[in-house]
């Protein structure tokens, strides 16, 4: 556990258990309508004023998407819950995003207000952009940085005004066809992060963006490219809350990370859609000769999350890591894990995942490391430990690893634990109420990981824990 | 009403009776010892008064200082004063003793108030040197991977920080070596005084040679059969409890 005051973030959580959940009335310039077909895709294109090759792009994505089916033959049933036809693809106020919280749409403004992002900003952020449904309300970055030839804008001001920089990398990591939702993204994408830094550029605060869906039936398809140059580092943090509304929302993103040669991209999700969302992400990075790609990710909302970080090591000596928190409390599932390609010799991974499962909560683990014959001194450690308080918990592990050359190393260690009601009448003995002492076995179980993630998220996070524990008492 | 009061307390589990009928009043200012053979009732006694929840309570009453705590939760019972010294501690893994305590301690103060962390670890290192605890302890995750005697010692810590009304001590002693006994009654002896009252499980006399006694008492078959002085741990020590099983069954018979 931090020094933080366990009397001071229960009151934070008073303040915050309702902070995500309001909403104000739509008034959109933009509207693609409901349901998907090409013209949907068209109309997003046309407001875009997109090249034709984008076009083209999302087009041919949207054929790829309406052919592949569902993926039900591995994962969950609940995926036929989507109803693709009565949602909204495109929601926008039509606005460029403004440079100035002043500028900023009232009703936006203030939403994002609630949310504590301009204060964060002042903190401790070296540049922000908000999204609001369909597009980014707010964007701005540190001067400094600017000057130093970084990068930071939307998709559709990237593809237009950098094709150059973002063209060759867009779509490779992760192609339209990777799987169903990649190729949703690539049809309707709007919104995300387009990130460029330099050679030798190295950014001493994080990046942010922040993702709120506002508008009921909506999807949400944001679309991130950051790109590390030679020796560039970067830190980059991702947050997200929605209404709870009565039906179901889809957020379905596509990032793609590439480091090259000795660059370093840390990616930081602090997933909290309200848990009537759908999340399926798919997020990738590619990582060249001495690169590293780090993913920390915890998802603690949603109703299913489908998420499995992963890093194509394509260079030598290249590292890649996934560190990851999944909580699933009652009506969640928590389908999540990582994925290492080793396509080099002297190339690392390591996983560390720890779900915690919460009475009818679900967690999965799906872990995929590869290392072919040919290579040499590539290794990997996979630790995945999973703790379940109460017996209607359920936590499943799929890890495959295929290591085929006799010079490759791997490790794995799997874990369940429980929360035994004696722990608890334990702590509750020295004046803990049920809530507090589950919420301080969470925090002791994923503690030691927590060290690793930057303090400003580690202390949202033991916040977020703590107020999904006293939620879970009956 | 400054006692801790047990008024025929009928306790079973699964059906069976293990409390029949116990009374016990501790005062403040006192040092009652609870002794008996195994299988008597002992910790039942110490968890149904801490509010556990295995255990179907038939009849009784038990008031802290006048109040009732039967049926209240476990923090409740704590926050009304008392304190249960268990006699296998839990491990808490990943959660250190200072956040602990400091958690415990923060679940009692009223709310808007906080605690002031330098007169918190003042206090904490004084308690850890008396007990002979290194101080590098209170970085430990709770329990976890302590020897037998180092738990125990952990179980006074917490009691001392906690400052309770009435302390359970459960079997305080097994477990520990004749240096880490000296070393915890040294603990609890200096928490005696007027203000608080304890009820202290034994199966041996050893214990009660560092902490003396006012009153002892033999427990067996679930209700109390005998009370007296220090001197009655002393008179059971060399006869054993054989007597006390022929005494009941001539009683009962």
């Amino acid at each position: 556990m931090s020094d933080i005051d366990l009397k001071e973030q229960k009151e934070a959580i008073n303040v915050d258990t309702e902070k995500g959940n309001f909403s104000y009335p739509e008034n959109y310039e933009f509207d693609a309508g409901v349901g998907l077909d090409e013209d949907t895709v068209k109309y997003i294109s046309d407001v875009k004023n997109e090249a034709d090759w984008v076009r083209e792009f999302r087009l041919k994505a949207l054929d790829i998407f309406n052919k592949k089916p569902m993926p039900t033959n591995w994962a969950t049933e609940d995926l036929e819950n989507i109803h693709f036809d009565k949602i909204r693809y495109y929601l926008s106020k039509g606005q460029q995003p403004s440079r100035s919280w002043e500028e900023v749409p009232d009703d936006v403004k203030e939403t994002f207000e609630r949310l504590g992002i301009p204060e964060q900003e002042r903190k401790f952020l070296a540049g922000v952009e908000a999204q609001f449904d369909s597009e980014a309300a707010y964007s701005r970055m540190k001067e400094d940085l600017e000057k130093e030839g970084v990068i930071f804008v939307g998709s559709s001001e990237g593809l237009e005004k950098y094709p150059e920089i973002f063209r060759p990398y867009f779509g490779k990591v992760i192609p339209s066809s990777d799987n169903k939702f990649s190729a949703l993204n690539s049809a309707t994408f709007s919104g995300g992060s387009f990130i460029y830094v330099p050679k030798g550029v190295k950014l001493k605060q994080p990046l942010q963006a922040y993702f709120r869906i506002n508008a009921e039936n909506f999807g949400q398809f944001e679309r991130t490219l950051i790109i590390a140059d030679e020796g560039a580092e970067i830190t980059y943090m991702e947050g997200c809350t929605a209404p709870k509304f009565e039906t179901a929302t889809l957020h379905s993103a596509v990032v793609e990370l590439v480091a090259l040669k000795n660059a370093k991209i840390q990616y930081i999700t602090v997933q909290n859609w309200s848990s009537n969302v759908f999340n399926l992400v798919t997020k990738r990075g590619m990582a060249d000769e001495g690169a590293e790609v780090k993913w920390i990710d915890c998802n603690i909302g949603s109703r299913l999350t489908m998420k499995y970080p992963g890093v194509v090591l394509k260079g030598k000596g290249a590292r890649g890591e996934v560190l990851s928190i999944a909580l699933a409390n009652n009506g969640q599932h928590q389908d999540t894990g990582a994925k290492m390609m080793h396509l080099a010799d002297n190339t690392t991974s390591n996983i560390i995942s720890k779900s915690i499962s919460i009475g009818e909560g679900r967690s999965t683990y799906r872990g995929q490391v590869h290392m072919p014959k040919h290579l040499k001194n590539c290794k990997n450690n996979t630790e995945c430990d999973a703790l379940l308080i109460n017996t209607n918990s359920r936590t499943d592990t799929y890890p495959a690893i295929t290591t085929r050359g006799e010079n490759n190393t791997v490790q794995h260690e799997a874990s369940v634990s429980k929360v035994s009601a004696e722990q608890i009448f334990y702590m509750m003995q020295r004046g803990l109420s049920e809530g507090e002492a589950m919420s301080l076995a969470v925090n002791g179980f994923v503690n030691e990981l927590m060290k690793a993630f930057p303090m400003e998220y580690s202390v949202e996070l033991k916040r977020l824990i703590d107020m999904e524990m006293e939620g879970s008492v009956g | 009403m400054s006692t801790l009061e047990v008024k025929n307390l009928n306790v079973s589990i699964d059906g069976q009776a293990i409390l029949k009928d116990f009374s016990l009043t501790i005062p403040k200012g006192e040092v009652h010892a609870l002794m008996g053979p195994n299988g008597t009732g002992k910790s039942t006694l110490a968890k149904v008064m801490a509010g556990h929840e295995d255990y179907t309570v038939e009849s009784g009453e038990i008031l802290l200082d006048g109040e009732s705590i039967l049926g209240q939760e476990p923090d409740e019972i704590a926050h009304a004063g008392l304190f249960l010294a268990f006699q296998y501690p839990l491990e808490i893994p990943g959660v250190s003793i200072a956040n602990f305590i400091r958690a415990a301690r923060a679940a009692r103060l009223p709310e808007g108030e906080e605690i002031n962390a330098v007169e918190f670890y003042k206090e904490l290192y004084e308690k850890m040197d008396a007990l002979k605890m290194d101080r590098k302890f209170t970085a430990r995750s709770l329990n976890e991977g302590f020897s037998g005697g180092e738990k125990k010692r952990c179980e006074i810590l917490q009691m001392s920080m906690l400052d309770p009304k009435y302390c359970v001590m459960d079997e305080t002693d097994s477990g520990l070596d004749i240096d880490a006994l000296r070393i915890v009654s040294e603990g609890v002896n200096l928490m005696r005084g007027s203000d608080r009252g304890f009820l202290v499980i034994t199966h041996y006399q050893r214990l009660l040679d560092y902490i003396v006694p006012d009153v002892v008492h033999v427990m067996f078959d679930g209700r109390i059969v005998h009370s007296g002085d220090a001197e009655l741990a002393k008179e059971l020590e060399s006869k054993g409890y054989d007597w006390v099983k022929e005494e009941f069954a001539t009683a009962t018979a």
